[in-house]
């Protein structure tokens, strides 16, 4: 991974190491927030800032933070740049801020943020975290915006709040409710990995180290429950 | 030459066929349908016809795109389409049919793996995304003013209640105001407001009781259900005839008899189908007397439908000198 251009580094935030749809984090904010085209392209950006300044004041504290206690550290980091997002917000554009609600603050506890901090920015340079922020943020946003416009399109028969003339007589409003959000996140996670297939890619095997709470977990049980499995997996085959 | 045939076992085979039994399946649910165009009319055969049409339609370009077998042929799309179509109103607007026929077998079907490996019953989770998404709506864009306008007796108002007055069952909601009326003959026959299929219960036992005949089906989930639904009513009513009302009215028997006997989203063994039934019949009980929906057979079939392979494994048969599985 180090050896990859700058440029790779945010690309692969976009598709190929998609935060939600291949690395399936932040699920609850995709689901919560893609009902409507405005408020998922916003999430999408909030979370995309605070991201890219987490990712760089934990990269620039990485050989500061003892490793023992490196979680909890970086969730008040995240929880500063959340704190600062949603004042701003709330101060500038209160009514995004009505409308993302409760969701803006759970950015804190977004996988992907936590996720991009403990694979990424506590291993490489600041400058290359900032931009592996970048490009993840990218990502999710593009994420939450497909799944936006096709929930809204369908859903409501409308695209950022303006009707559609036909389909606005003709909703599936099970789409905009939450089972039709688990649904297309499923199709949508389908076709990328079909895509991803036909280009003969493979997801990226993520195993513990994709998972905030491998440290809890490994200490725990004193090995990685997944990789255990596996192993007994090709061992029964 | 060749006068001895060799063969692998097994060597006795029955000749039933996919398309055989689903050929007895719309063969048992053509009283049903015939009664549901008499009483709600000429519109209902639009209904069906966008219901079996793009059943059919969609599950020839999902083979196709995906590179599957050509399955259309083995009819149990004419049969899903059928069983979405007359499970619902005959106002009901065809593209909202359309929209349940196509999720129907490209989502619950197909994408699954298609004819036997759906995790639930296509045709109920069709119309339960109508239901979900469509609901109000078909209300409001038809306001019919005779029988096919009125809803389920059921379903005309969550907390109406079914009350006994000079033989007749009226339904009142909470204000007290009468909201449908109907007797015990008029669900018996199915001339009451209803989803197209659902309302003529001696249609639908004919057709279950021919299924049993053909050995499509077996009685046990049917009865257990029907049964459970009755006897749930009756403990909670304390009336035997309102009891009676109750299990008439709404889908029970058509759920009951076409829909809870499914083959790869029901229970193999004859203790997970009473299982099954009794389940269902408590679900369903129990979301009309206590939960803000009119109606629960949908639901409890779809429900006990995901539960099915743990009935499964709990009844499961240890073969003699095999291992449990």
């Amino acid at each position: 991974m180090e050896k990859n251009s700058k440029l790779s580094i945010i690309t692969k935030g976009f598709f190929k190491e998609n935060p939600v749809f291949v690395l399936v984090l932040g699920t609850c904010p995709t689901l919560a927030t893609t009902t409507g085209v405005i408020g998922a392209v916003s999430m999408g950006l909030a979370a995309t800032a605070v991201l890219i300044c987490s990712n760089l004041v934990i990269s620039l504290l990485r050989k500061l933070i003892p490793d023992k206690v490196r979680i909890p550290c970086y969730i008040v980091i995240i929880a500063g740049f959340v704190t600062i997002v949603q004042m701003l917000m709330h101060a500038f554009l209160p009514d995004l801020y009505e409308l993302l609600g409760v969701y803006l603050a759970l950015i804190t506890v977004n996988c992907i943020i936590l996720g991009r901090a403990e694979m990424f920015a506590s291993k490489n340079s600041p400058v290359d975290s900032m931009l592996d922020g970048l490009g993840m943020g990218i990502g999710f946003t593009i994420a939450l915006f497909l799944m936006a416009t096709i929930r809204e399109v369908f859903g409501a028969g409308a695209f950022a709040g303006i009707e559609i003339p036909f389909l606005k007589d003709h909703t599936i409003s099970f789409l905009v409710q939450s089972p039709g959000g688990f649904l297309v996140f499923g199709l949508l996670i389908a076709i990328v990995t079909l895509i991803m297939n036909a280009q003969g890619k493979k997801a990226p095997e993520l195993g513990c180290a994709g998972c905030p709470a491998a440290a809890v977990c490994n200490a725990a049980s004193g090995k990685c429950p997944e990789k255990e499995e596996k192993k007994g997996e090709a061992e029964n085959a | 030459m060749n006068r001895l045939n060799i063969s692998v076992s097994p060597h006795f085979h029955a000749k039933a066929t996919t398309q055989s039994i689903m050929l007895d399946v719309i063969i048992a649910l053509l009283p049903t349908t015939i009664a549901g165009v008499w009483i709600y009319g000429y519109r209902s055969l639009a209904v069906i016809a966008t219901g079996v049409g793009f059943a059919m339609i969609s599950e020839m370009i999902f083979n196709a795109v995906a590179k599957k077998p050509r399955t259309v042929g083995d009819m149990s799309a004419v049969v899903t389409g059928l069983l979405l179509a007359i499970s619902v109103h005959s106002n009901m607007p065809l593209w909202q049919v359309a929209v349940g026929a196509i999720f129907a077998i490209v989502i619950v079907k197909g994408v699954f793996g298609g004819i036997g490996q759906n995790f639930a019953n296509p045709a109920i989770t069709g119309r339960l995304l109508m239901a979900v998404s469509f609901g109000t709506m078909a209300k409001a864009a038809f306001p019919v003013a005779d029988t096919v306008s009125k809803a389920t007796p059921l379903a005309v108002l969550e907390n109406s209640k079914m009350i006994v007055e000079g033989g007749s069952y009226i339904l009142k909601n909470w204000k007290g105001e009468i909201t449908g009326q109907t007797d015990l003959l008029s669900l018996f026959l199915g001339t009451r407001g209803g989803a197209i299929g659902e309302s003529c219960t001696v249609a639908l036992i004919i057709g279950g009781i021919y299924l049993i005949a053909r050995k499509v089906i077996t009685w046990h989930t049917p009865v257990s259900f029907i049964l459970t639904v009755f006897v749930l009513s009756l403990i909670y009513t304390k009336d035997f005839n309102l009891a009676l009302a109750y299990t008439m009215a709404g889908g029970v028997f058509i759920g009951a008899i076409f829909m809870a006997t499914d083959y790869a989203t029901t229970p193999y063994r004859p203790l997970g189908k009473v299982i099954f039934g009794v389940c269902c019949g408590v679900i369903t009980v129990i979301i009309r007397f206590w939960g803000n929906l009119p109606e629960g057979v949908s639901f409890s079939i779809l429900f006990m439908n995901l539960l099915t392979p743990y009935i499964d494994k709990w009844t499961s048969k240890k073969p003699f000198g095999g291992e449990k599985i």
